[in-house]
């Protein structure tokens, strides 16, 4: 029994049945985890992207340095590293928060790239028309450059949305009960493992697929040119 | 035209790495003069407007614009002078790209509306009525709701000149304007920068390898080689009768009536 659900061991299809709802709730942590970890890396990564811009050396060569061993090193490592270390200095979160902020840490990197190459994208031309109009820097980022990044970056951001889904499951080793971890407890107390893991198994192949369609669509409804903003 | 300058370059030297682009380089224009940078490819042409328009710093030398220095003393940054100076400067000059750089996610009237409404604090609905006048002067009343894709590009180096415009800049620079068209569009072009020319005060710098239009609309044509201004004055004298050689062989490849001894 968990959360007061109990497997039905009579028949395969019944047990798959009964832990369903286990598995189901262990499906909203995955997807709270992912969303507070995807927007953890949209923010750190737009500081990240916009440090690393700065014109100032000694701002953008460390932040460089900074994104650099992000992506150089496991996202377990990180993982390890906020858990057990930062309670060691006083910072305790709560192991669904530290999972989070792992996986958003470790994207920020990656959403840093994407930031950078959707605006450089950004033709020069665009950038010399802004300013031979007399636009300030902060307008011309909010009127010309980023409007015309928005399509670049937008289906880029949905791909790494899809593929930090799939690396929620290491949360569980933090004791995060998302989905994977939920189908270990339940087969470790069943001694059948088969069917949770297939149960989980097919539950991430339906949520990449419909993510991965989803930016798909997103992207073709996106105008080419840009999005003006307000 | 006045007889006060409104550009001065005094002595600047322009550099990018080891390449000398502009060297000691001297060159005054007045007030209202409307005045053509004819040349080889690489001699410098662009390089000057860029740099009036604050899109390039120079190494040395004084560059002033309406009494404005491009660089204030004591000042750091590639262009010795502060973000608030460099928009002093930027509010009196404007620059037509060859390729047009209009803003594609925008209509044609929001490309001409939105400097004049951020940068002049121009209301919405009169920078819209400045905007149609505009696209009014230069033919395209009925293209406001368009989107740049859906122009030809001599319609798009139009709007470019009416965005230009709208920001009221007492000097216009065109790089190539008629350029990136095709032969059949250039005159539509030609023809607003004709009337511009004709008939307003501003002061206007076009570079342009269109030799007849040149001779048109410049009080002055200035040919450049290598950084250099080699020959200047009138457009009847440089391009009937030009003195030094090399201005002749230039022209001998543009224009047909120009002996080229
Ligand atoms: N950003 C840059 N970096 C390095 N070199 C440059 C840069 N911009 C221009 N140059 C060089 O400076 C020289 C002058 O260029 P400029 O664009 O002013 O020539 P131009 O007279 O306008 O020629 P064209 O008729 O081909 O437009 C050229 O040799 C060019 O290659
Ligand atoms: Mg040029």
């Amino acid at each position: 029994m968990m959360y007061g659900f109990h497997w039905d061991l009579s028949s395969p299809l019944a047990f798959a049945w009964s832990i369903l709802p286990i598995i189901l709730i262990g499906l909203t942590v995955t997807l709270e985890a992912t969303a507070l970890g995807f927007a953890f890396s949209l923010i750190i990564g737009l500081g990240l992207a916009l440090l690393r811009r700065a014109r100032a050396r000694w701002i953008a060569w460390p932040t460089a340095l900074v994104i650099e061993f992000i992506r150089d090193t496991p996202l377990l490592v990180q993982l390890f590293f906020l858990y057990y270390v930062l309670p060691q200095y006083g910072v305790l979160l709560p192991a669904f928060l530290t999972g989070a902020l792992a996986l958003g840490v470790q994207y920020s990197a990656y959403m840093s790239e994407v930031y950078r190459a959707g605006l450089d994208a950004v033709p020069r031309g665009q950038i010399e028309a802004a300013a031979a109009l007399n636009l300030s820097r902060a307008r011309a980022y909010r009127s010309i450059i980023i409007p015309q990044a928005i399509p670049r970056i937008i289906p880029a951001m949905g791909n790494y949305l899809v593929s930090m889904i799939k690396d929620t499951p290491i949360l569980s080793i933090v004791t995060v009960m998302e989905m994977l971890g939920l189908a270990r407890i339940i087969g470790d107390r069943t001694f059948r493992y088969l069917i949770p893991l297939t149960l989980v198994g097919a539950l991430f192949l339906i949520l990449s697929m419909s993510a991965a369609a989803a930016v798909r669509r997103l992207e073709r409804a996106l105008p080419k040119t840009g999005i003006p903003l307000r | 035209m006045t007889d006060t300058p409104i550009i001065r370059f005094q002595n600047v030297s322009k550099r990018y790495g080891d390449l000398t682009v502009l060297d000691h380089f001297d060159f005054e224009v007045m007030s209202g003069e409307k005045v053509t940078l004819i040349g080889p490819s690489g001699s410098g042409k662009s390089t000057v407007l860029r740099i009036l328009m604050t899109l390039e710093p120079v190494q040395e030398g004084v560059v002033e614009l309406d009494g404005l220095s491009y660089r204030q003393p004591g000042r750091h940054g590639p262009f010795h002078a502060s973000a608030r100076h460099l928009h002093q400067i930027r509010s009196r000059v404007g620059m037509v790209f060859q390729n047009f750089n209009l803003f594609p996610h925008m209509s044609v009237l929001r490309n001409i509306t939105e400097a004049p409404v951020a940068v002049l604090g121009l209301s919405k609905a009169d920078a819209r009525a400045r905007a149609h006048e505009l696209l009014e002067m230069v033919g395209l009343a009925d293209k406001a709701q368009a989107f740049p894709a859906q122009l030809s590009g001599g319609q798009k180096q139009r709007v470019a000149i009416a965005r230009a415009l709208a920001m009221r800049p007492r000097v216009l620079l065109f790089d190539e304007p008629t350029s990136a068209l095709d032969p059949e569009l250039v005159g539509e072009v030609q023809e607003v920068i004709r009337r511009l020319a004709h008939e307003h005060d501003l002061t206007m710098l076009l570079v342009t390898h269109e030799m007849r239009f040149a001779r048109e609309i410049s009080d002055r044509v200035c040919f450049f080689d290598q950084g250099r201004i080699v020959e200047q004055g009138p457009p009847g004298e440089i391009m009937i009768n030009p003195a030094q050689p090399r201005t002749r062989a230039f022209l001998g490849a543009y224009l047909p009536e120009t002996s080229t001894g």
